[in-house]
């Protein structure tokens, strides 16, 4: 009985990771199917595997376009939040003033707001600027969202580095100011990264404001493209999830390469209560 | 900029030079937000007091007052979505809280494997919600899917009258919510893991000591302390649940129908396939509100320990 309760905890773990990645292979195997064998008996290990799903992609649905388009939107958005969401994560982290708890509590509350909500007047607003089917059209928007969210991810982060440093420093007669720019930065850079990566990954996933802010297959993003998929008789299986793969892929990478970091963004400032 | 030579003149000028810094910090960031996500929830309030048709620009916009609430509130449709919304969200939630609480309990002691649990774990989160979607949609399609080729080889359904899962209203919601799951519970299994590694091994000594079975000392010791990292996921899935919208949009569409439509997808409906702004916005209010109140029942109910305790 011991023995079996000592199995347990791997017993489970094998169950959850096979579990969380069965879908992922299931969909890689059937992308590389030829469409006429997608519908006999599946089989776990493919008979054989052929490129013409990837290839008709690119060939037919132009699919660099919606890429093109996610990594622009995506990087821009994220680029513009992490210089900006540093310097008011690092004040609401580490100096004193008035209000401050008030705002770090404002800041949660909107990353946790509908994102249908607000969704009627910036389409208005976007079509009196002209933005509506543009690049920033779409940039504008994810601000919403990822500008709380990179602040609150580097509040946690910033509050991990260690004071002393920056209070030597202090001591020293640099400038609070100084010792931001020359002490705390290069410090901080790994939690600027893996904020970095968790907002663009954010950006990269959104689809409610994509679809409503876009107009046609020129600047749609990844996941409107794909979602909008139809094939002339029946759902075309093979290219559909030839493109999820190809969707999944950029976020896998960095979740493969940064998942430590990942894990300790997302639940640094959830859990401390 | 704030001016850097009183910052050592005097232990107050210091302090409000810091201030000054702090807000010359903070206000890009913080006009950003009240500019592009503050502003316009106020303007949505204003649209829902219109009626405002795109589809109809020479009817105006006249002030209507709370005529697009009533409508709402009149309407068995906006019933319904909010039906099927609680449902989602109630059947998700609990679901995701159990199977994460039961994982996060056997991770706990795993030290093997961690970086393959941990990238397990994260890649369903990580990938894009539509993706998702159609990762199961294609698991429960009629005849491609593996769902139904392992049922008809159990010999539990008819391999000449297979089940349409997405074509019935009730069948429908298995692979919604099965997604909804697979996505999500990696995630609270996460958020309740970082709070098992905050609790106190003292307490379950001293638990055991007084005789305290595992289950007793489930009861008494991981769930009150666990009780800060359950609100945070509770009220994360919650909120979550009830604004879902990408995952029901590609799967079934709402449909059959209107069988597992939203409030979200109603709204969505609304405003860009009949392009009535104000009715759209009336809904986009009510989803809001309701989340808010959500937010605030559960600080209530389950935050009433928290604060005041000194931790």
């Amino acid at each position: 009985m011991r023995r079996l309760l000592g199995w347990l905890p791997a017993a489970v773990v094998a169950l959850l990771v096979l579990s969380a990645l069965f879908p992922f292979y299931w969909a890689a195997v059937a992308s590389l199917t030829p469409e006429a064998r997608l519908f006999e008996r599946p089989s776990l290990i493919p008979a054989e595997a052929v490129s013409d799903h990837y290839r008709a992609l690119f060939d037919e649905r132009d699919f660099w376009v919606p890429i093109r388009n996610s990594l622009l939107v995506a990087g821009t958005t994220t680029l513009l939040c992490v210089p900006v969401g540093a310097v008011c994560a690092y004040a609401l982290a580490r100096l004193q003033f008035r209000g401050k708890s008030a705002i770090l509590a404002f800041i949660l509350a909107v990353t946790m707001f509908p994102q249908i909500s607000i969704v009627s007047p910036l389409y208005l607003l976007l079509r009196s600027l002209g933005l509506i089917n543009t690049y920033p059209g779409l940039v504008l928007p994810y601000l919403t969202f990822a500008m709380p969210l990179t602040v609150w991810l580097l509040v946690g982060f910033f509050r991990q580095l260690p004071r002393s440093l920056e209070e030597a420093a202090l001591m020293d007669g640099a400038s609070r100011l100084r010792t931001f720019w020359e002490i705390v930065l290069p410090l901080a850079w790994p939690g600027l990264a893996t904020t970095a990566i968790i907002t663009f990954i954010y950006c990269w996933n959104e689809f409610l404001f994509a679809l409503s802010f876009t107009l046609g297959p020129e600047r749609q993003t990844v996941p409107v493209a794909i979602a909008l998929f139809r094939g002339q008789y029946q759902v075309p299986w093979g290219q559909i999830l030839a493109a999820a793969v190809l969707a999944t892929a950029p976020v896998a990478i960095l979740v493969l390469l940064f998942q430590r970091r990942i894990v300790s963004g997302l639940t640094a400032g959830a859990v401390k209560g | 900029m704030p001016d850097r030579d009183t910052h050592h003149s005097a232990p107050v000028g210091a302090e409000r030079s810091e201030a000054r810094l702090a807000w010359a910090f903070v206000l890009p960031a913080l006009s950003a937000v009240l500019l592009i996500a503050i502003f316009p929830l106020a303007w949505t309030v204003w649209e829902s007091l219109h009626l405002h048709d795109l589809r109809m620009p020479w009817r105006g916009r006249p002030f209507v007052g709370l005529d697009n609430y009533a409508e709402a509130l009149g309407s068995p449709r906006f019933w319904g979505a909010l039906g099927h919304t609680a449902f989602f969200t109630l059947s998700t939630v609990a679901l995701e809280v159990l199977f994460g609480l039961i994982l996060a309990l056997a991770l706990r002691r795993a030290f093997r494997g961690r970086g393959l649990i941990r990238t397990a774990v994260l890649l369903p989160w990580a990938i894009p919600t539509v993706v998702t979607a159609l990762l199961w949609g294609f698991l429960f399609d009629s005849r491609a899917g593996i769902v139904n080729a392992v049922a008809i080889d159990a010999g539990v359904m008819d391999a000449e009258r297979p089940l349409v899962w997405f074509n019935s209203a009730v069948w429908a919601w298995v692979p919604v919510i099965l997604a909804d799951v697979w996505k999500m519970t990696p995630f609270v299994t996460l958020l309740l893991l970082a709070g098992l590694q905050n609790v106190d091994e003292t307490l379950y000594e001293a638990a055991r000591m007084d005789g305290a079975g595992p289950w007793q000392q489930f009861v008494h010791v991981t769930l009150p302390q666990l009780r800060p990292a359950l609100l945070v996921t509770l009220i994360f899935r919650t909120l979550d649940g009830f604004r879902v919208f990408d995952l029901i949009y590609v799967m079934t569409h709402g449909g059959p129908g209107t069988a597992t439509e939203p409030v979200a997808l109603y709204a969505f409906d609304a405003l860009f396939d009949h392009l009535r702004f104000g009715y759209g916005s009336a809904l986009s209010v009510i989803i809001f509100v309701a989340t808010f109140l959500l937010a605030l029942v559960y600080l209530r109910v389950l935050g009433a320990g928290l604060t005041g305790r000194p931790e």
